[in-house]
């Protein structure tokens, strides 16, 4: 039996108008001309969520730090991770050919000539003999400085540079070499390699499981942040669920503001550890230009974030907004129940 | 529209708070629920307003079963009827107009559409000048009668009020009930919960009376 809906509501106010003197003596519509109730004064509406609350405030910053923290730990597991695969490939690029002194062997001839076996062996880029200045350099943590090698009987080195894409057949090279120069050896460096191999997997398995647990602390803490929020909206999911809101539109309007909240925070973490990384790569960049700053930069790249890590970053910070979207749904839901 | 028959209703395991209530409340009517403090006024709002299931009984509302509806037909049916509580529950980041305007926001209409419907409703209930005010800084008696139209602003079937004058000076309280009387003229069925002897004198009136959770009728 419900009424039609009137086209105005004067069809539906009694005709007393002595109700609008309810506040008497304060004017009343009646007592003063009517103002302009038109477009520009009810063009802002507030929103049904209040925008700027100290819980909102507190999950914002939780969502950006958390962000921060798990983009941090993404772009550090991101660049050990190429480093890694770029020791392996560096490694496995290059050979070492090893001449021996033998009594009645000319040590620079033989040199020499395993130098140009190797340089003729298919796959090999390059293949050079190390000079005596390189080779003291390499023994000097041993000898010191001023050592004369001359006296010693110090085998010479061949660095044999492979092709990136090139699997040389490093059997033939090493039958071809002992036939021609017997006192010279070859290492294809495949015993580091394999060592360095297991090393560089344990750093990145390490870092995915650190990873695993930022990830899962970022998470959890997000969502009870979350819930914090909602419950301090509890209020306004009581009011809407009496005036007839569907559960679907409470969830939704939650979705969403905790959905733009989550994308603010997520993006100001992200875009702070970007930033960290790109000062990081300044940096190494700067102090790489000063004298004997190479071991870190052989380890790490010069700590350099690559396009895919900055990508991750992105991802997280996309991760955040959506569990923190999740989470005030499956809040209000719960809410929702408990209210009825 | 309403019918209770033999419903009981208990919180957990401890007592029935109401027993064995059996009442009606007819289209175009009026009444006051009355009862000492403690009586069950509150939970029997409560049940009518499909914010509680009862214990036992039959509860019949707009022609459904009241203990069998989906949670979707219990939002429809909520927005046919209108509360007003006694702690008002405005939204104090809201607008008085906002507050007003919120069961037909809910309902996802345009706000051009309903504009002018809440400000002449505002005027109606003497707000017409606190439509920008928030409930912060509005008197008791101005909450009172935004609460009172918010209620109102979907054009309910039944209204169901809290002890609605609980928080005004008698003669607002005269003024209010004014209103709620012009209400039931106009089609809406209008059930006070009160505990305001004076108030309920001034308006002859059926009363049904709560008295440890059973209810008596009275005039």
């Amino acid at each position: 039996m419900r009424r039609d809906s009137c086209s105005t509501r004067g069809g539906f106010i009694p005709g007393n108008r002595e109700l609008a003197n309810l506040n008497s003596p304060r004017p009343t519509a009646e007592a003063k001309p009517a103002r302009d109730y038109g477009e520009p004064m009810m063009a802002h509406v507030n929103p049904i969520l209040p925008d700027d609350t100290v819980t909102g405030r507190s999950l914002l910053a939780v969502v950006a730090i958390m962000s921060f923290l798990a983009a941090l730990t993404v772009g550090a597991v991101e660049i050990v991770h190429v480093a890694a695969q770029e020791w392996r490939t560096d490694v496995v690029r290059e050979a070492t050919i090893q001449v021996r002194p033998m009594p009645g062997r000319d040590l620079d001839a033989d040199a020499r000539k395993a130098a140009e076996i190797a340089q003729a062996a298919p796959g090999v880029v390059e293949a050079r003999v190390f000079t005596k200045e390189e080779t003291e350099r390499l023994l000097e943590p041993w000898l010191g400085t001023g050592a004369d090698l001359a006296a010693l009987p110090i085998p010479h080195l061949v660095q044999v540079k492979l092709a990136a894409s090139a699997t040389p057949d490093f059997d033939r090279l090493r039958r071809t070499l002992s036939d021609s120069v017997p006192n010279a050896t070859l290492d294809d460096h495949r015993g580091f390699s394999s060592r360095l191999a297991a090393i560089s997997d344990t750093v990145a398995l390490t870092g995915l499981a650190l990873l695993a647990l930022v990830l899962a602390a970022t998470v959890l803490s997000v969502s009870f942040a979350t819930r914090g929020a909602v419950a301090a909206n509890r209020a306004v999911v009581e009011v809407l669920h009496f005036v007839g809101a569907r559960d679907s539109f409470v969830a939704r309007i939650f979705a969403r503001h905790f959905l733009t909240l989550g994308l603010q925070g997520g993006l100001i973490g992200g875009a702070m550890a970007a930033a960290l990384f790109g000062l990081a790569r300044l940096l190494s960049n700067v102090l790489g230009s000063f004298p004997r700053s190479g071991d870190a930069a052989s380890f790490l790249g010069h700590f350099a974030l690559n396009a895919r890590g900055f990508l991750w970053i992105a991802a997280i910070a996309a991760a955040m907004a959506l569990v923190t979207a999740l989470a005030s749904r499956i809040t209000v839901h719960r809410t929702l129940r408990a209210i009825d | 529209m309403v019918r209770f028959e033999n419903v009981g209703l208990r919180y957990g395991t401890g007592p029935e708070v109401l027993k064995d209530l059996t009442f009606s409340i007819e289209p175009h009517s009026f009444q006051f629920l009355t009862g000492p403090s403690g009586a069950g006024k509150t939970s029997l709002l409560r049940l009518l307003f499909l914010s509680l299931r009862p214990t036992r009984g039959l509860i019949t509302l707009f022609q459904h079963d009241a203990t069998r509806l989906r949670r979707s037909e219990i939002a429809a049916l909520r927005r046919r009827i209108g509360i007003v509580f006694q702690d008002f529950r405005l939204l104090d980041h809201l607008t008085t107009y906002e507050n007003v305007a919120l069961p037909l926001r809910v309902a996802e209409r345009d706000e051009a559409s309903y504009r002018s419907e809440v400000v002449e409703l505002l005027q109606w209930v003497g707000l017409g000048e606190r439509l920008h005010a928030l409930p912060p800084v509005l008197s008791g008696g101005e909450k009172q009668r935004a609460a009172i139209a918010r209620a109102l602003i979907s054009r309910p079937e039944l209204l169901l009020a809290d002890e609605p004058t609980g928080n005004v000076d008698p003669a607002l309280a005269r003024r209010l009930l004014r209103l709620l009387v012009e209400l039931k003229k106009s089609g809406t069925s209008v059930l006070i919960a009160t505990h305001d002897v004076a108030l309920m004198d001034q308006y002859d009136a059926p009363r049904l009376v709560l008295d440890e959770g059973r209810l008596y009728s009275g005039q």
